[in-house]
């Protein structure tokens, strides 16, 4: 019998085979570290007199609650202040690579890696948040840790892991357009439930996932945890190692040739056999919305708020009725009447370039819907460079919409960027839990083609629902 | 850490499915470098409902935590692990719970038992029955006992040893140096490293600054 894709990468970075009961130990070929999950576990380091272990497979960068205006200025808030304080000590001490607020490689982890070519085919990836999962994205095994995690990868590159088990997700079809990966996510987790994946690492395969970009495929893999999912995995083929060719990190001369010939290795084989295997076409899938409080209370656009009552599992209609409540919603309401306050675009779900274009492609020459705020958040400072090359702020600042430093944002509202109670968001994001933008905050979460559609209307809709035609393309600046 | 054998204290019955991260600490308490000092943080803006469990005089000083399927889904946050300690509770029993959560409870020694659903209703039932009743919890026999109600719990065996030892990772890990060692000596020299640092060339990030809409601006919330 033939071996998933997850079992490879497994095996290949086996440094020992756990025995009566005991979890195998795992190399770990990329440590990522932000301020929040890092500074408890750079201080175990230090009370057991212990130093990291690679610091050379180590990268640091402020991201989680960093300020997203005047970025030169001290940050306001002092415990942020301490806590990116922290981390810059903690580097400097341990002598970690990091990238701080005002330089050009800094944003939010997960952006960062990919861009800097560090992340690649056949790794394993950690970092204290759970999105890390997106870097699954490259064929790499890619997970979110806890911050004792952190500070055993810092001591000893390596983790103690019980192998998970294997979940393959056939996205069959060709997408529909004005739908995106971001749609796709959205319908699995909606299928699969929060808890659907929990123990499984996640292969996202079929024609429809092939044809996506690299981007779109990060945007998939980023909320395999939303699914419950310890990772998700995406083979890599010809459009990811165009991706990583030419980066900074990137292999060059024989040991390029070499990393593509090992790379061109990692898929499935014919004859695996998956745990479980979930089946989604995509050629009928319509953008998709939350109307709840977790990511899988979701539904196409199209529908209307649904109706506890006729939700049979005790457990999801209760959660429906609490999160109709906290949402203020009526069932029955079509989603596409509900009136939004904000419209966050940016996250390490949707943050990239390609996530700006396609939103700047819908509002271009269009007016925002009176009353609404609309931020720009890109998911790194080289993200914001290279829209600003493309003219693209531009685009955003004249619809109205406000184009900001990058960082995680409003995505988990640890810093200013924060909804107020009651206030409705229709967020590029991936969380709608309760209060997760803002204390009494409603969140519903969107593809940027939604995002931007909605600033325009002011209720929740996709571009075909804009009354003048197709959208025009960006001008190139 | 301590070793965890055997615990007895009142049991808290949670009838939610799907706490998530964010519901155990909100972010916005996430920003302390250290690990303790989140018991206020735990169940934040659940606990300004002063009909929330915890709010209770009989369920205050709980240390069994009885919830429902999904705890711990979201964010790797192990803070959410130090709030529900430094609150006091040493268990947590649900039917199903998110795997990084589980992860980070054993290391910090945090029993998160697995327990059927039928039970977890049961064990509810007594707890609001008799408010402030103490379940006991054995890691040992890998039951929970509340009253003349007895049933089992899940755990992995190799976590059960760890927590009944006391035993910390990096130590034990630190047992295979050789093996690591090895297995560097062998990795491909293709796989990157961050330094020395290669990046583009730097450029200047222009800081964005408040424009008319700035972020809390009192524009109305719209009813739906």
């Amino acid at each position: 019998m033939g071996t998933t894709l997850a079992e490879k990468l497994w095996q290949d970075h086996l440094v020992v085979k756990g025995e009566d009961g005991a979890p195998d130990l795992i190399y770990i070929d990329l440590h990522m570290c932000h301020e929040v999950t890092s500074p408890q576990a750079f201080e175990g380091l230090r009370l057991a007199g212990r130093d990291v272990r690679r610091k050379d497979l180590t990268i640091a960068t402020e991201d989680h609650n960093t300020p997203t205006l005047d970025i030169d200025r001290p940050i306001a808030d002092t415990t942020s202040r301490i806590q990116v304080d922290t981390l810059r000590s903690n580097a400097r001490e341990f002598g970690v690579r990091i990238h701080s607020l005002g330089d050009a490689d800094q944003g939010v982890v997960h952006v960062v890696g990919p861009q800097l070519g560090l992340t690649m085919p056949g790794m394993t990836v950690v970092c204290g948040d759970s999105h890390t999962s997106t870097h699954g994205a490259f064929g790499s095994l890619a997970f979110g840790i806890g911050t004792s995690e952190v500070e055993h990868v810092l001591a000893t590159q390596t983790l103690p892991l019980k192998p998970f088990k294997t979940m393959a997700i056939n996205v069959n079809g060709e997408l529909p357009e004005g739908s995106t990966a971001k749609d796709i996510i959205l319908a699995i987790i909606a299928k699969i439930g929060t808890g659907g994946g929990q123990g499984y690492v996640l292969e996202y395969r079929g024609e429809a996932i092939r044809k996506l970009s690299m981007e779109a495929r990060m945007t998939i893999c980023n909320m395999s945890i939303e699914a419950g999912a310890r990772a998700g995995l995406i083979a890599p083929d010809a459009t990811t190692f165009e991706y990583v060719k030419g980066r900074p990190h990137a292999p060059e001369g024989a040991e390029w040739d070499a990393a593509v010939e090992y790379w061109s290795t990692l898929k499935t084989d014919e004859d695996a056999v998956f745990d479980e295997t979930v089946e989604l076409n995509a050629s009928d899938l319509e953008p998709f919305v939350t109307w709840g409080t977790n990511p899988g209370q979701g539904l196409p656009l199209s529908a209307s708020v649904p109706n506890p009552a006729e939700i049979a599992d005790e457990n999801d209609r209760v959660a429906a009725e609490r999160a109709l409540e906290y949402m203020g919603l009526t069932a029955g309401t079509p989603l596409k009447e509900i009136a939004i306050d904000t419209v966050f675009l940016g996250s390490c779900t949707n943050g990239r370039i390609e996530d700006l274009r396609a939103a700047a492609s819908v509002i271009q020459g269009r007016t925002k819907a009176s009353g609404l705020r609309m931020m720009v958040v890109p998911g790194s400072a080289r993200v914001r460079l290279q829209a600003e090359a493309e003219g693209l702020d531009r685009v955003f600042k004249e619809f109205g919409a406000e184009w900001r430093n990058a960082g995680c944002s409003m995505c988990l509202g640890m810093n200013p960027d924060q909804l107020r109670p009651q206030e409705r968001s229709a967020s590029t994001s991936n969380r709608n839990f309760e209060g997760r933008q803002g204390k009494g905050g409603r969140t519903h979460l969107v593809s940027p083609l939604v995002a931007a559609a909605t600033a325009v209307r002011g209720t929740l809709s996709s571009p075909a629902d804009l009354d003048d035609a197709v959208p025009a393309a960006v001008d190139a600046a | 850490m301590d070793k965890f054998t055997t615990h007895t204290g009142i049991g808290v019955p949670l009838r939610r499915s799907n706490v998530d991260t964010d519901q155990i600490i909100p972010a916005v308490y996430l920003k302390r470098v250290t690990k303790t000092g989140f018991d206020d943080a735990l169940f934040a803006a659940w606990r300004g409902n002063e009909d929330f469990i915890l709010n209770q005089d009989a369920y205050k000083a709980g240390s069994v935590l009885v919830a429902g399927p999904d705890f711990g889904t979201g964010s790797s946050r192990e803070h959410a692990v130090w709030a529900l300690k430094d609150y006091g509770f040493r268990v947590v029993l649900a039917s199903r719970f998110a795997d990084i959560f589980r992860g980070n409870s054993g290391k910090q020694g945090l029993l998160t038992g697995v327990v059927a659903p039928e039970n977890i209703e049961q064990l509810w039932k007594l707890l609001e029955s008799e408010p402030g009743v103490e379940i006991t919890v054995s890691l040992e026999d890998r039951t929970v006992t509340c009253g003349s109600f007895t049933c089992e719990f899940e755990i992995d065996d190799y976590v059960r040893w760890r927590l009944m030892e006391g035993l910390d990772d990096i130590s034990l890990t630190l047992q295979h140096e050789d093996a690591i060692t090895a297995f560097e000596a062998k990795r491909d020299a293709w796989r990157p490293k961050t330094l020395p640092a290669k990046t583009l060339p730097p450029e200047p990030v222009e800081p964005a600054r408040p424009v008319e809409l700035t972020v809390g601006a009192q524009i109305p919330v719209r009813d739906n």
